[in-house]
C-alpha cells in the first residue's frame, strides 16, 4: 500500500533513466535527509554529533571508496586506511604550506594525492587477480604506514610524529581545529558527503560503472568485448582512492583533531572492509547502513551493562565487545552473505506486494 | 655517486669484511624464515583443502601460545599442558566447522575471507578476557627446551647460536617432515589432497567434507601451537604476536598459495633476505623498520613476473 509502484507509468526515456524512478524511493530519501539536515542537529548532543553522527559519515564515505573498487570493479584491496592516511598527510601538509588555502579546496586536493598513489598501488592489478592482489594491496598499506613515520616531513618535523590540526575557518567560521563546534563540523561533512554520494551513485549508474561491473564478473569476458582492462582497474582504483582520501583527510581535520601514523594502519583498512561488506558489495545504500551498524554497535554495547545496573570493568567491556562484534559479523555473513543493502531489497519487494499475498 | 656507492658497493664490501657477522645476520634471519615458514603451511594446508583464506592462523598461533601458559599458570605441569592444548585446539577446530565453516559452504570466497577475519576479532576478545592482555613469558625451561647460547668461533671473529633457536629450527624441521609424511603416505593426508584437487569430485568418491576440515583445522591449530611456542620463547606471548600473521602473508605470495614447498622456501628466503636488506640497506640509507614492509615489496616484484608465486599452481582461465 505505502510502496504501491503500480500507475507510475513512464513517457519520456528521461524519466526512465531518473536518479529515483520509483517516486516513494524518492521521498524516502527526502525524509532521510530532513533527518539528516534539521532532525539530527535539533536534537543530538555534543557526544552523539562526536561518537555516532560524524563518524558513521566518514566511515561510510571511506567504505563508498572501497566499495567502487570491490564491490563495483572486483578488485580486493585491503590497503584503504593506508590510502585514508595519504588523504590526511596530504591535506595536512597543504593546509599547513598554504595556510590561505579553503579547507575545501584543500581536502578536495588531498583526494588527488591519494588517488595518485593508488592507481600505482593498483598497477599491480593488471597482473595479479584475487587474494594475491590482496596480499599485494597490503604492501601499499605496510610501506605507506612506515612512510608516514619516517618521512619526518609529512608532520613538519613535529617531535611525537603526531600531525595536528590547526584551527581552521571559512567564512568567518571555525570548521576544523579544537575551536570548531561539533554542529559545524557535521554540517560540512555532511555536505562532502552528499555531493560525492551522488558522484558515486552517476558514476556507478553510467558507462564506466558498467565497464566495472563487466570486470568483475568477468574481465577476460570484459576484455573480449572490447573494454580496455587496464583503463577499467585504473581508474576505478583512481576513484576509490579519491574516495577513500577526501575521507581519510576528514577522518583527520573533522573527527579526530589530530594523528599518528599507527592510526591508518591495518585495523582501519579492515574495519572499513567490514563496512562494506555487511552493508553490501555493490551496493551504495550498503555502505550507509553497514557504518551505522559498525560505528553504533560499540557505543551501544558499551553502554548496555551500564543500563542494566552491572558494573563490569572498562576493559572487560572493550574486550567482550570485540567479541561480540567478530561473532556478529560472522552471524550476518551466514544470514545475509549480500549484506544489509539486500536486507533492505527484501524488505522493499515485501512492501510494494502488501498487504496482498502476489 | 656516493649514492650509488652506498646502494651497490659499500653494503657488499661491509659483507666480505666481517664475514661473521654476515653469517650471524643470516642465521638470525633463518630463524625467523622458519617461523614465517610455519605460519604459511598453516595458511596453504587449510587454502589448499577448502580454498578459505585463513586470516585466523595468526591469532590461532596466539591463542594456543597463550592456552598452553595460561594452563601452566593454573598450576597444570608443563608436559600435562601440551596435550592439553592440543585438546583446546581440536575443541576450537571443531567449532569453526561447525559454527562458521559448514553454514557457509559455497559462498564467495571473499565471504569465507571475512569470516574468518570475524573469527580473528573473536578470539582476540575472548582470549583477551581469559587470559588477560598482559606480556606473558613462555615455559621454555619447563618444557625443556635449552635456553643457553654456543659461541663458534669463525672466520677470527664469533657466531653465537641460542640454543632454544636451534631446537624451534631442528623442532620445525621435524614438524614439517612429519606433515609430509601424514600428507602423502596416510590416508587422510590423501584424502587432504584429493579435496585441494576438487571437491566435488572428493566428495563423489565418499570423502567426508567436514571431517576433512576438522582434521585440517586442527593440524593448523597444531602448527600454531608449535610457532607458538617458537616464537614465544623469542619474544613472550602476548597479542602482538597476531602481527607476524601478516609477515606470512607475502611468504605466500611469493610461494604460491597451493604449495607447501612454496611456503617453506618462500618462508626461508623471506627470513634471510629481509633481515640482510635490514642490516645493510635499511639501517644505514633509510633510517631502519623496512622489515615492516620489504617481505611485501619483494613478493610484489615477483609476482609481477609469476602471477601465481614461484610455487604456485599455474593460473588457467576460460571464459
Amino acid at each position: 500500500m505505502l510502496y504501491r509502484t503500480a500507475g507510475q507509468f513512464k513517457t519520456s526515456y528521461a524519466a526512465d533513466h531518473a536518479l529515483f524512478p520509483v517516486r516513494q524511493d524518492a521521498i524516502l530519501l527526502g525524509v532521510v535527509l530532513v533527518f539528516a539536515f534539521v532532525v539530527f542537529p535539533l536534537t543530538a548532543s555534543e557526544f552523539a554529533f562526536r561518537a555516532l553522527l560524524i563518524p558513521v559519515l566518514i566511515y561510510a564515505l571511506a567504505a563508498l571508496g572501497l566499495n567502487i573498487l570491490t564491490g563495483y570493479a572486483g578488485q580486493l584491496s585491503l590497503g584503504t586506511g593506508a590510502f585514508m592516511g595519504v588523504g590526511a598527510y596530504a591535506c595536512y601538509k597543504l593546509i599547513t604550506l598554504f595556510p590561505e588555502m579553503n579547507i575545501v579546496v584543500a581536502i578536495a586536493l588531498s583526494g588527488f594525492f591519494s588517488a595518485s598513489v593508488g592507481a600505482l598501488f593498483g598497477l599491480p592489478s593488471l597482473r595479479i587477480k584475487g587474494f594475491y592482489l590482496a596480499i599485494a594491496t597490503l604492501a601499499a598499506q605496510f610501506f605507506l604506514v612506515w612512510l608516514f613515520q619516517k618521512w619526518a616531513w609529512l608532520y613538519n618535523y613535529s617531535a611525537s610524529g603526531a600531525i595536528h590540526v590547526p584551527n581552521i575557518s571559512m567564512f568567518g567560521i571555525t570548521v576544523a581545529g579544537p575551536r570548531a563546534a561539533a554542529i559545524t563540523q557535521y554540517y560540512f561533512v555532511l555536505g562532502i558527503v552528499c555531493v560525492v554520494t551522488f558522484f558515486a551513485i552517476n558514476i556507478t549508474r553510467g558507462r564506466v560503472g558498467r565497464m566495472w561491473k563487466a570486470v568483475r564478473d568477468m574481465d577476460i569476458a570484459a576484455e573480449l568485448v572490447g573494454i580496455n582492462l587496464m583503463r577499467a582497474k585504473l581508474t576505478a582504483f583512481f576513484v576509490s582512492s579519491y574516495i577513500v582520501g577526501i575521507s581519510g583527510a576528514l577522518f583527520v581535520f573533522l573527527w579526530r583533531g589530530a594523528a599518528e601514523a599507527n592510526l591508518f594502519d591495518i585495523p582501519l583498512s579492515f574495519r572499513v572492509l567490514f563496512i562494506a561488506i555487511i552493508g553490501g558489495l555493490g551496493s551504495i545504500l550498503g555502505n550507509y547502513l553497514g557504518a551505522i551498524l559498525i560505528v553504533a554497535l560499540p557505543v551501544i554495547i558499551s553502554g548496555v551493562p551500564a543500563m542494566l545496573g552491572i558494573r563490569v570493568a572498562s576493559a572487560t567491556v572493550e574486550h567482550l565487545n570485540v567479541m561480540i562484534i567478530g561473532a556478529l559479523i560472522i552471524t550476518f555473513l551466514i544470514v545475509e552473505p549480500h549484506g544489509l543493502a539486500r536486507f533492505w531489497a527484501v524488505i522493499r519487494e515485501k512492501l510494494i506486494l502488501w498487504p496482498f499475498p502476489h | 655517486m656516493d649514492f650509488l656507492n652506498a646502494i651497490f658497493v659499500q653494503p657488499f664490501a661491509d659483507m666480505a669484511a666481517a664475514p661473521d657477522f654476515l653469517l650471524q645476520v643470516v642465521w638470525e634471519g633463518l630463524v625467523g624464515g622458519v617461523l614465517y615458514a610455519l605460519i604459511a603451511l598453516g595458511f596453504v594446508l587449510i587454502y589448499k583443502s577448502s580454498r578459505i583464506f585463513n586470516f585466523a592462523q595468526g591469532i590461532m598461533v596466539v591463542f594456543a601460545a597463550l592456552t598452553l601458559v595460561g594452563l601452566h599458570e593454573k598450576g597444570v605441569p608443563a608436559l600435562l599442558a601440551l596435550p592439553l592444548t592440543l585438546l583446546v585446539m581440536l575443541v576450537l577446530a571443531v567449532a569453526i566447522e561447525r559454527a562458521v565453516l559448514r553454514p557457509l559452504v559455497n559462498q564467495p570466497d571473499i565471504i569465507l575471507f571475512m569470516a574468518t577475519i570475524g573469527i580473528t576479532l573473536f578470539l582476540i576478545g575472548f582470549g583477551e578476557i581469559i587470559f588477560g592482555g598482559e606480556n606473558k613469558v613462555m615455559i621454555t625451561r619447563e618444557l625443556m627446551i635449552p635456553t643457553d647460547s654456543i659461541t663458534m668461533d669463525l672466520f677470527g671473529g664469533f657466531v653465537s647460536i641460542e640454543e632454544k633457536d636451534l631446537t624451534s629450527v631442528i623442532g620445525s624441521v621435524l614438524l614439517v617432515a612429519a606433515l609430509l609424511l601424514f600428507l602423502n603416505r596416510t590416508k587422510t593426508g590423501r584424502a587432504i589432497r584429493a579435496l585441494g584437487d576438487d571437491h566435488q569430485a572428493a566428495l563423489s568418491v565418499g570423502i567426508s567434507l567436514s571431517t576433512i576440515w576438522v582434521v585440517v583445522w586442527f593440524i593448523a591449530g597444531v602448527i600454531a601451537l608449535a610457532t607458538g611456542i617458537a616464537w614465544g620463547a623469542r619474544a613472550g606471548v602476548s597479542f602482538a604476536l597476531e602481527v607476524i600473521a601478516y609477515k606470512a602473508l607475502p611468504v605466500l605470495m611469493l610461494g604460491g598459495l597451493e604449495s607447501v614447498m612454496g611456503a617453506i622456501i618462500g618462508g626461508l628466503a623471506i627470513g634471510i633476505l629481509e633481515k640482510l636488506f635490514e642490516v645493510y640497506w635499511g639501517q644505514p640509507l633509510m633510517g631502519g623498520n623496512t622489515e615492516a614492509w620489504f617481505a611485501y615489496v619483494l613478493a610484489l616484484i615477483v609476482l609481477l613476473f609469476r602471477p601465481q608465486g614461484l610455487f604456485g599452481e599455474r593460473i588457467i582461465e576460460r571464459v
